[in-house]
């Protein structure tokens, strides 16, 4: 075997070794930015955090503690609001406080009803969004809309609509309408709006255009080749991603719930200050199995929908 | 739209009987979608009590809240005193008895903040103050309003449509529309006017910077005079800015350094777990059904367990603050990253593994060169989208107690009265959340070569 050196074997060579060498140089440098920017930030967290890393870390498990309630069995009684034998007369043993009554003898355990109230914000959200998205994703699509101001504009809106914070009108809203559901709805619906707004004028784009082609031809005005042309193959995407951002609604309606605006969020953080434990511990057990539950749903109805279409980015938010 | 004629319809609906079955029954079903969805939304209206909460809100003071957003009012109060008109400010106004703002006028001075007569320009129109009496000129109009001190507020006249009395004898409400009002009682007089703009945005009043044109500032940073011996005068100016009383801008910008830090660091240490994890979860990787079965509930576990949860949790444990908020993305993110990570997995091509595993590699190299060049840029690029929309996720736990911007939008919030910070702050979110998408859209278009969304 002869080794070739022939000058353009040592060009190809050459270049070959830049190329390797000057990825290297990025792949380095890059990680020691990324090491750099964790480092300072680590530092930097834990030196404007109130309690340090390493003090605290020993007394991690103090609050696991405090969770435990007094018997398994105490769990289940703060979940279905049935009396308890350590009642004293105190909030943290009275269960029974809370009752939904529907009859006189049926009744709603209180944080069956608030989880109920946290899904339906959810739920009242999503449908907000999913309508509202649903006309401005249309207006956003370059298939559909030939204006490039009209199109720029409805995008941006949508943007600055996922983008602002939800506390904030949440917190404008608290303000105006006073503790309730309502400002969580707003706040949530208003989020949703942009982020399906988004979803959906990308599903847009990609449909298939023969169909609006064969209505133009027939003389359709926008509105009928949007409706007869793009809706029926867009259709089940759109419900699947609804689907989707109904899961992540529920987790935002519980947060939002936290800072006011009512439900299983705002019963959670009262209940964790005043350590009441086996209320919390059923508070958690609750929120859990429901949003595993509506995960395990949503997942079912969307491969119902739309087979099985993977959605590559989670949340979509 | 071409429509064809009835008769066609019929034919051609008698010639393919089941195509149109089909579609009926798909519009029979879209028509029940639609009632059910109609009666739920009736029953959530009952449900939360739409229309009486929307009926009792206090629509009257969300104009003031949205008006807060972009701009301020002075808001000085003339009381007819012995010695003549005593003009005051709030008590933290950038306005006191010795320094005015330019649109009130003093005449006949007695002492600092005391006067015989005051002029004002509100808007469009004017309010002159003299004891006993008040005119107030809006446009053509005028009023003219007699006051017997201690005792009677009476217009001479019909009042004009812009002015208001509740009782007869009772105090007048002068309105000048969006820039202000002007309350005449029968003891003071109140005046508002609101400017456009923010406040002492940059220096409050305490600063010797204060009022001075951009020019002026820039002059006196660069000039050897010190204004504070012990410190340069560009030193001061920033330490002033920082300090800013109303404003607080040095900590405003520290706690959106905390959330982003904890968007950051969450979703890098998230990635960094769940990269070992979902190759134990992955069940083409680790052919044990136990060991994925176990990764995989355990992603679903720290997944369903709220990021709220979490963040509580660790706001007990380490008080609150950014790390609280760093270990609850970290927890949640696990979960979702891992998921995702184990499911690229699973849908990896096999012949690069296979290529490698042939010739005679360890099991390590097979992953490191059969498998992680093809997930990596998938991987990176999930953990960048996420990255951004932490960030969001961030401010919301922050307001819970987990520190950050989010408890400090909150704060500002529930005071009801500091609406502008809230909108300076909203105004420094969306341009962390604008860029952060952007530098993640524009690297993972770099990663993956093409438009990810």
């Amino acid at each position: 075997m002869s080794i070739t050196t022939s000058d353009t074997a040592l060009s190809v060579e050459r270049h070959w070794q830049e190329l390797a060498s000057r990825r290297r140089l990025y792949t380095i440098g890059g990680l020691a930015f990324m090491v750099l920017a964790l480092a300072g930030s680590l530092w930097f967290a834990n030196e404007s955090n109130a309690g340090k890393f390493w003090d605290r870390l020993p007394h991690l498990f103090d609050f696991v503690d405090q969770l435990l309630p007094r018997d398994g069995w105490e769990v289940w009684r703060a979940l279905f609001d049935l009396p308890s034998p350590y009642d004293d007369g105190s909030l943290k043993y009275d269960y029974p406080e809370g009752r939904m009554y529907l009859t006189q003898s049926l009744y709603v355990p209180e944080y069956v009803y608030k989880m109920i109230e946290t899904l339906n914000i959810a739920l009242v959200s999503t449908l907000v969004g999913f309508a509202l998205g649903f006309c401005l994703c249309f207006l956003a699509a370059s298939n559909l809309v030939t204006q490039r101001w009209l199109r720029f504009f409805v995008r941006r809106f949508m943007e600055v609509l996922r983008a602002f914070p939800e506390i904030v009108i949440a917190g404008f809203f608290l303000a105006v309408l006073s503790l309730g559901a309502i400002p969580a709805i707003l706040a949530v619906s208003i989020h949703t709006v942009g982020a399906l707004g988004k979803m959906f004028f990308e599903v847009v784009e990609n449909a298939d255009m023969r169909p609006d082609e064969g209505l133009r031809a027939a003389g359709a005005n926008w509105p009928e080749r949007v409706w007869f042309g793009i809706v029926p193959q867009v259709m089940p995407n759109f419900l699947s991603y609804a689907l989707l951002r109904l899961e992540i609604n529920v987790r935002a309606s519980t947060i939002i719930g936290a800072v006011g605006g009512g439900g299983i969020g705002e019963v959670l953080r009262l209940s964790i200050s005043q350590t009441h434990e086996a209320k919390t511990l059923a508070i958690i057990l609750l929120l859990f199995l429901t949003i595993v539950g509506v995960d395990q749903f949503s997942a079912w109805l969307r491969r119902k929908l739309v087979g099985d279409q993977a959605f590559a980015f989670g949340r979509g938010d | 739209m071409t429509t064809l004629a009835q008769a066609d319809v019929d034919a051609i609906a008698a010639r393919h009987p089941a195509v149109f079955a089909g579609s009926r029954r798909k519009q029979m079903t879209g028509w029940l979608v639609g009632l059910g969805v109609v009666a739920y939304l009736c029953f959530a209206w009952w449900f939360f009590a739409i229309g009486s909460v929307l009926a009792n809100g206090n629509w009257g003071i969300a104009g003031v809240y949205l008006a807060d957003w972009v701009s301020y009012e002075t808001r000085p109060r003339i009381e007819f005193g012995d010695e003549g008109l005593e003009i005051r400010y709030p008590r933290f106004s950038a306005y006191n008895r010795d320094r005015h703002p330019d649109w009130v006028e003093l005449e006949d001075v007695r002492s600092p903040g005391v006067a015989g007569r005051i002029a004002m320009t509100i808007g469009d129109g004017s309010v002159d103050i003299a004891p006993g009496e008040v005119i107030a000129r809006r446009g053509s109009e005028t009023v003219t309003i007699a006051i017997s001190p201690e005792e009677t507020v009476s217009a001479a006249g019909p009042l004009p449509s812009w002015a208001e009395q509740d009782a007869r004898d009772g105090s007048i409400t002068i309105s000048f529309g969006f820039r202000g009002s002007v309350e005449v009682e029968a003891d003071e007089v109140k005046v508002r006017q609101r400017f456009w703009g923010w406040e002492n945005f940059v220096f409050d009043a305490n600063s010797p910077f204060w009022g001075k044109s951009f020019g002026e500032v820039v002059s006196l940073v660069f000039s050897d005079e010190r204004i504070k011996p012990e410190m340069s005068n560009a030193a001061l100016a920033w330490n002033n800015i920082l300090n800013n009383a109303e404003w607080q801008h040095g900590d405003v910008w520290l706690k959106l350094g905390q959330t982003i830090v904890m968007a950051f660091v969450g979703t890098v240490f998230a990635s960094l777990l769940a990269f070992p994890l979902a190759f134990a979860a992955a069940r083409n990787i680790t052919r044990n059904v136990v060991v994925n079965q176990v990764a995989k509930r355990l992603f679903d576990f720290l997944r369903s367990v709220d990021m709220l949860i979490w963040a509580l949790f660790f706001t007990r444990a380490f008080g609150p603050g950014p790390l609280a908020g760093i270990s609850a993305i970290f927890f949640t993110d696990t979960g979702t990253f891992g998921k995702l990570y184990s499911e690229a997995l699973e849908n990896i091509d096999d012949r690069q593994r296979e290529g490698i595993k042939s010739v005679g590699a360890a099991p390590v190299l097979v992953q490191r060169y059969g498998v992680v060049p093809q997930v990596l840029p998938i991987f990176i690029s999930q953990s960048l989208y996420f990255w951004e929309s932490n960030t969001r996720s961030a401010t919301i736990i922050g307001a819970v107690g987990a520190g950050g911007i989010g408890l400090k939008l909150w704060e500002a919030m529930r005071t009801n009265s500091d609406w502008e910070n809230v909108a300076y702050m909203v105004l420094l979110i969306l341009a962390v959340v604008f860029v952060f998408d952007n530098v993640s859209n524009f690297l993972r278009k770099r990663l993956t070569g093409q438009a990810v969304r």
